[in-house]
């Protein structure tokens, strides 16, 4: 082979293997991909039964059930909206009333939020990102204050749990 | 001195170490010029005054250092970074260890390894050209430089609190763990070991000459950073999976892709050196990887103390840090790129080769890790990238990566042990076949063996395993290949005599089989969760756990309701699980602390979720096979790394190794006679 063809063979080779990876790439952000609602959005964005996405906000104060074979049932709020989430599974360590928190699962057709992942922050002084952004854009958030739940950006800033109940 | 003067002393040991910092930068700054320009101007005592100044950057930096660790061990509460950070009833491992717990601090670990690292090259006694180490020493006090002014201006561990509390606020309870004294040190060695390749090659681009010489003297860096990076990874794997509580090892956080992405590049590097320094090809690109490489670890760096990202690793959320860490990032990247693209031209090509050869292999090995570590770093950024362009939040998971990721793995695992068997410049396919043979009929053999035994289970899993399994087996066949003889002690004498990169290729190798295994095997682990009362039984794989009671328990700084759990196989008790619940008072804050039984490689773990009124918990049980694999093949793969990097060619000049020791190994087949 002349040094010509050995390099056409290489970059050849070189392209459908790159061809490839973003063929994957391209597939999987289309399959994968899990969007951030909050509540306000779910009301207001008419989210079909069966989308899987992350709903984001407070546990609202005084909603938390506890019902036979460990399940539980509560609601998240952005203060606008609420939507009832069900769940199955160990609540992670500061999962309280009140506090934020962000769930990962599916919309029921009668319009109660199925979820198999729940994410909890694990410092009290922690506000997760996104329910900290959701709050702000209800209006109920002031920055450093003494805002419904929570400071972020005031002490020391925890870490949100990587931690998924599957 | 009597002991006041070192009472007065220790009261401004933190200004002293403020001091230092600054007179590292100054020094750094020295060391960046100096020597670059007397190469320049051909000055061999002004290029000399690089050895000192890297000594000297390292000792001042190691002292500012020093002073904060005495600052935080003595719980000295009128220094913010200990008062935010420490506590005085906090056990004396995590006093030292929080030092590097919070973003100042680690800040400082950085720039201490940064320093040491270049120390060691001034240091270095192999056979680097004058003129090309000067340079390289110039390129890394332009780093040291760079981020000591970041910590400088934006990060000051020394800063004093005035008036001084009483008692401090503790560090974040998931960080108190001996995890926490071995993860971070060992990833910094390797995130920034990567800066030593990079220095190399800016040097290289600087001066505009590259060559085999070249790759010798950068391989045993880019081996050592590496080595490093691959336990550093995998010890913070293992720590998520017994800290966090829910028996996952990797779940694809953008931290964590932040560590693996210049862990796949440096992969690359490793292996494109070996083509560079045998064959003298590959050069240009070698030179874009090392560049590429220490970018995604600064990439890392930046994805991990800016605060874009929220993760357990973002200590701190403050946009200065954020811009300033962004500006380093855009000008060494930007910077390199530019010099590479404006110097690489000029560089001469080196050897030829036919696509399936050895090096062809090696290319294939460049092309699927660059492939893979592009897919996650779109992976990684895609999300950042969409929400600062159009709001709209989402999350890329582990399906994401799965998808992308694994499909690019595969094909790359299967290569391996064909690289490792094709000859140099041009292989033949159908003799590496042959040779390889007994490697995949044994490996077909464990696989169909794992379907039988696990008949109905997940597919992919005796495939995973049989595909790890195809790894050690062409690792062992290659020595064996190279070391058959006609009696036994003739092979044995003959592999005692193969060279040590030869037996570190084929360790690591091996290793990658290991761990590919323990993650196959993962497809079989079993989860079950259940609110048990007391003699409440809970099942997961062979093996039940019994509550026996719940008992409360007081330690140095945090209060713990402990599970006692009884475990029994087939009636028989195997051991005792106590996952806890701890509770630190002055954070406010709970954390898991889970229960591992080990059995060989496997596990079974527990943690506790909530204690109900009536005295029940939560349990979360699992049984995880072979899990132990995943971290262990990846010791394995340092260890081979390791042994490469013992290899004799990269100790010219230092002591040679006897001329008898070398007869006395023996005859060595002439296909594996290291190309020198």
């Amino acid at each position: 082979m002349t040094r010509r063809r050995r390099r056409s063979v290489l970059i050849l080779v070189c392209g459908v293997v790159l061809a490839a990876a973003l063929g994957l790439v391209l597939s999987a952000m289309r399959d994968t991909i899990v969007f951030f609602r909050s509540p306000t959005e779910v009301a207001s964005q008419k989210v079909a039964p069966g989308t899987r996405f992350r709903l984001g906000g407070l546990v609202e104060a005084g909603s938390l059930k506890r019902e036979a074979d460990g399940k539980v049932a509560f609601s998240v709020t952005d203060t606008g909206s609420t939507v009832a989430v069900r769940y199955r599974g160990l609540l992670p360590d500061l999962f309280r009333e009140g506090q934020g928190v962000v769930t990962e699962g599916v919309l029921e057709p009668d319009g109660t939020f199925r979820a198999d992942t729940v994410l909890a922050k694990h410092d009290e002084t922690y506000m997760p990102r996104e329910v900290a952004d959701a709050l702000k854009a209800q209006g109920r958030w002031q920055e450093g204050g003494a805002a419904a739940q929570g400071q972020p950006g005031q002490g020391q800033p925890g870490p949100v749990s990587r931690t998924a109940v599957k | 001195m009597d002991l006041n003067a070192y009472r007065k002393v220790a009261l401004v040991l933190i200004e002293v170490g403020h001091y230092a910092l600054a007179l590292a930068l100054a020094l750094s700054l020295t060391q960046m010029v100096m020597p670059v320009w007397a190469s320049r101007a051909g000055d061999p005592v002004l290029r000399g005054v690089a050895v000192p100044a890297a000594l000297a950057t390292f000792a001042c930096i190691a002292f500012a250092f020093a002073a904060l660790t005495y600052a935080h061990v003595t719980s000295d509460f009128s220094v913010q970074n200990v008062v935010e950070n420490s506590h005085s009833m906090k056990p004396l491992i995590y006093k030292i260890s929080g030092v590097w717990g919070n973003h100042e601090g680690s800040m400082m670990l950085w720039v201490l390894i940064l320093a040491l690292f270049g120390a060691v090259v001034a240091l270095a006694r192999n056979a680097v050209p004058p003129t090309l180490r000067a340079n390289t020493l110039g390129v890394q006090a332009a780093i040291t430089a760079v981020f000591l002014l970041f910590i400088l201006t934006t990060s000051n561990p020394f800063a004093r609190l005035n008036p001084a509390p009483m008692e401090g606020r503790d560090l974040n309870p998931l960080l108190q763990d001996p995890g926490l004294a071995i993860h971070p040190p060992l990833l910094y060695l390797g995130y920034v070991g990567f800066s030593i390749t990079f220095a190399f090659a800016i040097a290289a681009l600087i001066e505009g000459r590259i060559d085999a010489a070249w790759a010798r003297a950068v391989r045993p860096w880019t081996l050592a950073a590496w080595c490093f990076l691959t336990v550093g990874i995998a010890m913070g794997s293992y720590w998520a999976y017994y800290e966090l509580g829910w028996g996952g090892w990797w779940f694809w956080d953008p931290v964590e892709n932040a560590s693996l992405m210049p862990w796949l590049a440096g992969t690359a590097l490793v292996h494109s050196t070996v083509v560079m320094e045998k064959r003298d090809a590959l050069k240009v690109w070698t030179v874009l990887l090392a560049i590429l490489t220490f970018s995604l670890s600064l990439l890392g760096t930046f994805l991990v103390r800016s605060g874009v990202l929220t993760s357990v690793h973002t200590f701190a959320t403050d946009p200065a840090r954020g811009t300033f860490i962004l500006g380093i990032l855009v000008l060494f990247i930007g910077g390199s790129l530019a010099l590479y693209a404006w110097r690489a031209p000029t560089l001469r090509q080196g050897g030829l080769f036919a696509p399936i050869s050895r090096e062809g292999a090696l290319v294939m090995n460049n092309l699927f890790l660059s492939a893979a570590c592009a897919t996650v770093l779109v992976g990684t950024l895609y999300p950042l990238a969409l929400e600062s362009l159009t709001g709209e939040k989402i999350s890329v998971g582990p399906p994401f990566f799965n998808l992308t990721f694994l499909p690019l793995a595969v094909p790359l695992l299967l290569v391996v042990p064909f690289g490792q068997t094709l000859s140099w410049k041009r292989g033949d396919l159908a003799a590496a076949s042959q040779r390889l043979f007994v490697g995949f009929a044994l490996a077909l053999a464990v696989t169909l063996i794992a379907i039988a035994v696990t008949w109905g289970g997940p597919v992919g899993a005796p495939l995973g395993i049989g595909l790890g399994a195809y790894l050690i087996l062409g690792a062992a066949l290659e020595i064996v290949t190279r070391a058959k003889g006609k009696t036994l002690s003739l092979s044995l004498r003959r592999a005692a005599g193969l060279p040590r990169s030869a037996w570190g290729t084929a360790l690591a190798h091996a290793g990658v089989g290991v761990t590919v295994i323990g993650i196959a095997a993962q497809a079989w682990s079993v989860e079950s969760l259940a609110t048990l009362p007391r003699g409440g039984e809970l099942r997961a794989g062979p093996y039940v756990a019994v509550l026996e009671g719940v008992l409360p328990r007081t330690g140095p700084n945090y209060t713990e309701t402990v599970a006692h759990l009884t475990i029994r196989e087939g009636g028989d008790p195997v051991g005792v699980l106590q996952p806890g619940k701890r509770f630190y008072a002055s954070r406010n804050m709970s954390v898991s602390e889970a229960g591992l039984l080990t059995v060989g490689a496997s596990q079974v773990y527990a943690s506790v979720g909530e204690t109900g009124a009536d005295g029940s918990v939560g349990i979360r049980l699992y049984y995880k096979p072979l899990v132990l694999l995943i971290w262990l093949g990846a010791v394995v793969m340092a260890l081979g790394g390791g042994l490469s990097l013992t290899d004799r060619r990269f100790r010219v000049g230092a002591p040679a190794l006897k001329p008898a020791a070398r007869d006395a190994a023996g005859p060595v087949p002439p296909h594996s006679v290291p190309a020198e």
